[in-house]
C-alpha cells in the first residue's frame, strides 16, 4: 500500500495508530494519582516529541544514510523558526504559509551550506558545518538583528501588518491557527480518574510528522536511499561505478535541512517566537544525540531517541529534592537522605549532566542505539537465528 | 600605525589562548588520532583551578578585636584569612595576591591526573572507532565536565584577579616612537603572551630534544612502524595526552584574570580552537601555533570600528569565514601534512 | 585504431618521472596485459586512464573520445569499468544491493533524484541483477552482507558489479594479487568465461606471469615509466629486453 511492501505498511500503520492515540497512551496514570507526574500526554510535551522527532528523522537521512556528521543542523531549525515567525508577522497567522516558507528558506540555506561543506568529508565536514552554524548564530545575535531581533528573539507585535488576516481589533496578540482552528484549543475528555487532552496543535504536528516519516520510509527504500548508503559504505567504488556522489549527498543534505526547517517552523507555529539560542551548537549536538540514541540509520530510531530525550528532559527537570524524598519515604531515613544526596546533582537543573552521561554511555555501550538494544533483547528470546534480512531493508523496528 | 600596533597586541592574548588549546588538540590528534571535543573543557577546568585557589586562599575566620570599636561601640569583628594567620600578614597577603600564578602549581598535577584518567578510562577505547564516535563521546564528556563544574561553582562567572603589580597597563607608544597614551596594553596580557610563548617553546623543545619527544614525533608520523620497533608507544601517548591536557589547563589558569571563568567558556574556545587546528593544518604543531596567533590578530583587527563600519558584524564571523575559505582552497590547511585525515 | 589509445603520456611527481612518452593501443575485444617490474609505472598509467590522475602530457582517447579531464564517474559512464587490487565493494550493503547499484547507474546515469521509487519494484533492474549474480554463481548469497563474503567471493562480486554494466573496456589492477594458487586459478577461469561469453575488451595489469600468459592476447612490457616492447605472449617469453628489464643487466 502507498508504495510500501507489506512489512513496511504494517509498520507504518502501527506508527499511525500510536501517533493518533498518543494523548491516551501517554497518560496511563489517573490525573489525581502520585504517578501523574510521569504522564506525558499533555499537548505541549507531545508536540515537542513529534517536532523533535521530525528534526531527528531528517537528520537521520543525512547522518544515518550517508554517514556525513553535520554539527550545525540546528542552524536550519533556527532559520525555519525565524522564517515562520516572519510569515506570522507579515502575512497571516495561518500556519500553512509559515511552514512552507520555513521549509523553503531552510532548504535554500542548506543548499548553500551543503554546496560548500560537502566538498570535504569526515571531520572536516563536521567542522565546516559547525563553523557555518556558529557563524549564523553569531550573526543572528549581531548584524542580523533587524531580522532576528537579537537577544530578545523575534516576537509577534500588535501592529504587525498580517495582510491576509482581518484587522486585529482586540488588544491581545493573535494566535496561530490552521484555517481558523486555533493551535492552542483542545478538547478534554474525562473518563473515571483519567483526563485526556486532545489538542489541535498536537494533531497538526502528528499528521505532519506522519507525512515526514512516510517520506523518510520511501527514501530509505528508494534507489536514492540505496545510493546514499553506498556513499557511506564506499565512496570510491560508487564513483567508479559511474555515480556522481556529490549531488546525492547534497540532495540528502538539503532534504534533511528542510526537515529541520519544518521542525523549526512547527516550533514557531506552536509558540510564535524565535531566538538565536535555537541555533547554538549544543542544539546541534542534541539532535545528533537523539539520532544516535535511537539508532542512526534505522527508520524509527531517531524518533524514539527524540521522544526519549524530550521525555527525560521533562521528567528530570521537574523532579526536585522534595519529590525524591516522597519517593524514598518508605526507606530508612539515612538511606533516604543518602539517595537524595546522590541523585540531587542529576535532577532539576542538573538535567544536562544526566544528558551528557546518557550521551557517553550510549556511544560507549550501545553504538546502535535503542533499536540495537531492542534487537539484542528480542534476540535473546527469539530462538530462530535464521532471521533472513531482506534484500533492500535496514532493520526497521 | 598606532591603531594597527594596538590591534596586533590585542590579538596576541586571544591568539595565545587559541594557540595553546590548538597545540594540545593537535598533539592529541597527531599522536592518538583522536578528535577531542572535550579539550575546551580542560581549558575551563584550568581556569577554575585559579578560581578555586583564590577562593581557598581567601577562606578566613573571624575574631573579635576588643581594642577596636565599630561605630556602634561594639568590639569590631576582624576577618583574617587563614593564609595570613599561618604565614604572617605580609607573606599571607602576597600569597592571596598571587593566587592566580600560584594556581599553576595546582593546575599541573590536577590536569595531568585529569588527562591520565580521561585517556585510560575513556579515550583509550576509542582509538579504533570512527571519528564520529570519538567526537560524540568527547562531546558528551565535555557536557559532563561542564555540568560538574557548574554544580560546584554555579552558572555565573567568577573573577580571579591578577596580582596587584600586573593590574596596570603599559604604554607601548613611546617604545615605537609614537605618541604617549595611544597604545595602552594591560601588563597581565603581556604576561599571558610571554607565558604562552614559554609553554609553546617548552613543548617544542620537549618534542625536539628529548628521546621521548623523538619517539612521539616518530609515532605521529607512522604509529604502526614505531610500534613494530618494540617501543611501547601507547604508554607514551598516555603521557602525551596528560601533557596536552596540562597545556590546555595552563592556558586556562592564566586566562582567568582576562576573562572571568564560567562553566561554558570551554565550549566557546573549543569551537574556535578547532577552526584554528583546521586552518593550521590537521596534525601540524607549528601550523596550530601560527594559525592561533594569526586568527587571534585577525579577529582583533575585525573588531576595529573602522572595519566594522565597512562590514558590520565582521568581527563575529571573521574566523569562520577564514576557516571556510582556507578549507576550500587549501584543504590541508596552512601547514598540514599529506595523508592526515584524508578519507 | 584501438578502442583505447594512449599517445605520448607523461606524468611527473615532483622530480620523479613516473611516466614518459607512453604509447599504447588496446584493440577491441582483446585481452591486453601490461606487465613490468615494480615501479615501472603500471599503476600510474592505470590511474591516468580512469581519471584519478591527470597526465602532464599526451592524450588518452577511448572509443574516439578523450578521457582527459573527466571525473571517474564520467569515465565509467563512457564504458570503462575498473577492478581494484583489493576488491572495492559496498561492504555495508547486501550482495544484491551491490549489484543493483551499477544497474541503476547504467540506467539512470550519474545522478537521478529517484527518491520516490522503490528498489524492489524496479523489476527489470532486479532481474538484471539476479541474472548477473547467477552468472557468477552467487545468487544463493544475494541476501548476505558483502562484508561477510570470503575474499574470493568479494572478487567475484566486484567483477559482477563491473560486468553488469556491460562495459566496453574492463580494467583489472592485479586481480590476483595476494591470492592463493587455487583462488588465482579460479579467477583466471572466471575471466576466461567472461571473455568467452560476451564481447569485451580487457586491460590487465599483473605481476603473476602465470595469469598473464593464460589470458593475454597482447602484452606490453613497461620499465621505468615507458613501454619497452609490445607483442604476442609467445614472442614476449623469450624477448631479451624483457629479461633485461626483469632480471637486471648484470644477470643477462
Amino acid at each position: 500500500m502507498f508504495g510500501l511492501d507489506r512489512k513496511d505498511t504494517v509498520f507504518m500503520l502501527i506508527v499511525v495508530v500510536i501517533a493518533l492515540s498518543a494523548p491516551i497512551l501517554l497518560n496511563p496514570w489517573p490525573a489525581a494519582s502520585q504517578m501523574a507526574q510521569f504522564n506525558a500526554g499533555y499537548p505541549d510535551l507531545m508536540q515537542r516529541f513529534v517536532v523533535y522527532g521530525i528534526f531527528a528523522i531528517g537528520f537521520n537521512i543525512l547522518f544515518g544514510l550517508t554517514g556525513y556528521l553535520s554539527f550545525g543542523h540546528a542552524a536550519f531549525l533556527g532559520v525555519g523558526s525565524y522564517a515562520a515567525v516572519w510569515m506570522f508577522k507579515l502575512l497571516s497567522m495561518n500556519i500553512i504559509p509559515a511552514i512552507l516558507l520555513s521549509m523553503v528558506v531552510a532548504g535554500l540555506f542548506a543548499l548553500v551550506i551543503g554546496y560548500v561543506s560537502l566538498r570535504r568529508s569526515g571531520i572536516y565536514f563536521s567542522i565546516l558545518t559547525l563553523a557555518f552554524a556558529q557563524m549564523s548564530f553569531n550573526m543572528a545575535y549581531s548584524v542580523l538583528t533587524p531580522l532576528t531581533n537579537g537577544e530578545t528573539g523575534l516576537q509577534l507585535a500588535l501592529d504587525d501588518p498580517r495582510i491576509l488576516d482581518a484587522a486585529n481589533t482586540t488588544n491581545s496578540l493573535p494566535v496561530t491557527n490552521l484555517f481558523g482552528a486555533e493551535m492552542r484549543s483542545s478538547v478534554t475528555w474525562n473518563v473515571g480518574g483519567w483526563s485526556f487532552d486532545f489538542s489541535v496543535g498536537y494533531y497538526v504536528c502528528a499528521v505532519i510528522m506522519l507525512i515526514a516519516f512516510y517520506t523518510s520510509v520511501r527514501i530509505f527504500r528508494s534507489p536514492f536511499g540505496m545510493m546514499l548508503r553506498a556513499v557511506k559504505s564506499n565512496q570510491q567504488r560508487l564513483n567508479y561505478t559511474g555515480i556522481n556522489s556529490r549531488p546525492y549527498t547534497l540532495a540528502a543534505f538539503v532534504i534533511s535541512g528542510m526537515y529541520a526547517g519544518l521542525a523549526g517552523g512547527l516550533l514557531a507555529a506552536m509558540d510564535p517566537l524565535a531566538g538565536a539560542e535555537r541555533m547554538q551548537w549544543t542544539a546541534s549536538g542534541e539532535v545528533v544525540l537523539m539520532t544516535i540514541l535511537g539508532g542512526a540509520g534505522t527508520l524509527i530510531g531517531p524518533f524514539l531517541g527524540a521522544g526519549f530525550i524530550k521525555y527525560c528532559e521533562n521528567i528530570f527537570s521537574k523532579i526536585n529534592d522534595q519529590i525524591l524524598h516522597q519517593w524514598f519515604a518508605l526507606l530508612p531515613d539515612w538511606l533516604e537522605n543518602t539517595l537524595v544526596t546522590v541523585l540531587h546533582p542529576f535532577i532539576g537543573k542538573g538535567w544536562h549532566l544526566t544528558l551528557g552521561l546518557i550521551f557517553m554511555l550510549v556511544v560507549v555501550f550501545l553504538p546502535g542505539g535503542l533499536v540495537e538494544g531492542w534487537n539484542r533483547i528480542t534476540g535473546l528470546f527469539r530462538r530462530k537465528p535464521k532471521a533472513k534480512p531482506s534484500a533492500t531493508t535496514e532493520p526497521a523496528e | 600605525m598606532d591603531a594597527i600596533l594596538l590591534q596586533i597586541l590585542n590579538g596576541l592574548d586571544k591568539g595565545s589562548a587559541y594557540a595553546l588549546i590548538a597545540l594540545g588538540l593537535t598533539l592529541i590528534f597527531g599522536t592518538l588520532g583522536v578528535v577531542n571535543f572535550a579539550h575546551g573543557a580542560l581549558f575551563m577546568i584550568g581556569s577554575f583551578c585559579s578560581v578555586t585557589l583564590s577562593k581557598l586562599f581567601s577562606l578566613s575566620f573571624e575574631t573579635v578585636d576588643p581594642t577596636k570599636l565599630d561605630f556602634l561601640g561594639n568590639p569590631s569583628k576582624v576577618t583574617t584569612p587563614y593564609v595570613q594567620a599561618w604565614f604572617g600578614p605580609e607573606l599571607g597577603a602576597a600569597i592571596i595576591d598571587w593566587s592566580v600564578p600560584l594556581a599553576i602549581l595546582l593546575a599541573i598535577p590536577v590536569m595531568l591526573i585529569v588527562g591520565y584518567v580521561m585517556e585510560r578510562g575513556l579515550i583509550k577505547h576509542f582509538y579504533k572507532r570512527a571519528h564520529a564516535d570519538q567526537i560524540l563521546v568527547t562531546f558528551g564528556l565535555a557536557i559532563v565536565l561542564q555540568e560538574i563544574v557548574k554544580y560546584f561553582f554555579g552558572a555565573n562567572p567568577i573573577s580571579a584577579p591578577a596580582p596587584e603589580v600586573f593590574r596596570g597597563s603599559l604604554d607601548f607608544g613611546p617604545f615605537f616612537g609614537l605618541e604617549a597614551n595611544k597604545v595602552i596594553y594591560p601588563y597581565w596580557r603581556l604576561v599571558y603572551f610571554f607565558f604562552s610563548a614559554g609553554i609553546i617553546a617548552a613543548v617544542f623543545a620537549f618534542l625536539r630534544f628529548t628521546t621521548f619527544g623523538m619517539v612521539v614525533r616518530a609515532g605521529m608520523a607512522d604509529r604502526e612502524t614505531v610500534g613494530l620497533l618494540g617501543i611501547d608507544i601507547d604508554k607514551r601517548f598516555t603521557v602525551m595526552f596528560g601533557i596536552a591536557a596540562a597545556v590546555a589547563g595552563l592556558a586556562g589558569v592564566m586566562y582567568a584574570p582576562i576573562l572571568s571563568p564560567n562553566y561554558q567558556m570551554g565550549m566557546d574556545f573549543l569551537v574556535l580552537s578547532f577552526v584554528v587546528v583546521v586552518v593550521g593544518g590537521m596534525g601540524s604543531l607549528p601550523g596550530a601555533v601560527l594559525a592561533g596567533f594569526l586568527l587571534g590578530i585577525l579577529q582583533s583587527f575585525a573588531s576595529m570600528n573602522e572595519v566594522k563600519s565597512v562590514i558590520p558584524g565582521i568581527d563575529q564571523i571573521i574566523i569562520y569565514l577564514v576557516a571556510i575559505i582556507i578549507l576550500l582552497t587549501r584543504p590541508r590547511g596552512l601547514m598540514g601534512r599529506k595523508g592526515v585525515m584524508e578519507e | 585504431m584501438g578502442i583505447l589509445e594512449v599517445n605520448g603520456v607523461g606524468k611527473n611527481f615532483g622530480g620523479l618521472k613516473a611516466l614518459s612518452n607512453v604509447n599504447l593501443s588496446v584493440k577491441e575485444n582483446t585481452v591486453h596485459a601490461i606487465i613490468g617490474p615494480n615501479g615501472a609505472g603500471k599503476s600510474t598509467l592505470l590511474n591516468c586512464l580512469v581519471g584519478k590522475l591527470i597526465p602532464d602530457t599526451g592524450t588518452v582517447t577511448f572509443a574516439g573520445q578523450s578521457v582527459l579531464g573527466r571525473k571517474p564517474h564520467q569515465i565509467n559512464q563512457m564504458g570503462i569499468s575498473r577492478v581494484f587490487q583489493t576488491p572495492e565493494i559496498f561492504t555495508h550493503l547486501t550482495v544484491m544491493e551491490n549489484v543493483l547499484i551499477p544497474c541503476f547507474a547504467r540506467r539512470d546515469g550519474s545522478f537521478r533524484m529517484h527518491a520516490f521509487e522503490t528498489v524492489a519494484n524496479e523489476h527489470d533492474i532486479v532481474e538484471q541483477a539476479e541474472a548477473m549474480l547467477k552468472d557468477v554463481k552467487m545468487l544463493d548469497k544475494r541476501h548476505m552482507l558483502a562484508a561477510n563474503l570470503s575474499r574470493g567471493d568479494k572478487r567475484r562480486l566486484e567483477m559482477a558489479m563491473c560486468l553488469v554494466q556491460e562495459p566496453k573496456l574492463l580494467l583489472l589492477d592485479e586481480p590476483t594479487a595476494g591470492m592463493a594458487r587455487a583462488d588465482t586459478n579460479n579467477t583466471i577461469d572466471l575471466l576466461k568465461e567472461i571473455k568467452a561469453s560476451r564481447p569485451i575488451t580487457m586491460a590487465i595489469i599483473e605481476h603473476d606471469m602465470h595469469v598473464v600468459f593464460s589470458l593475454a592476447e597482447r602484452i606490453t612490457v613497461m620499465a621505468q615509466g615507458t613501454p619497452l616492447v609490445e607483442d604476442t605472449p609467445d614472442n614476449i617469453k623469450g624477448h631479451p629486453k624483457v629479461r633485461e628489464a626483469y632480471l637486471g643487466e648484470a644477470q643477462v
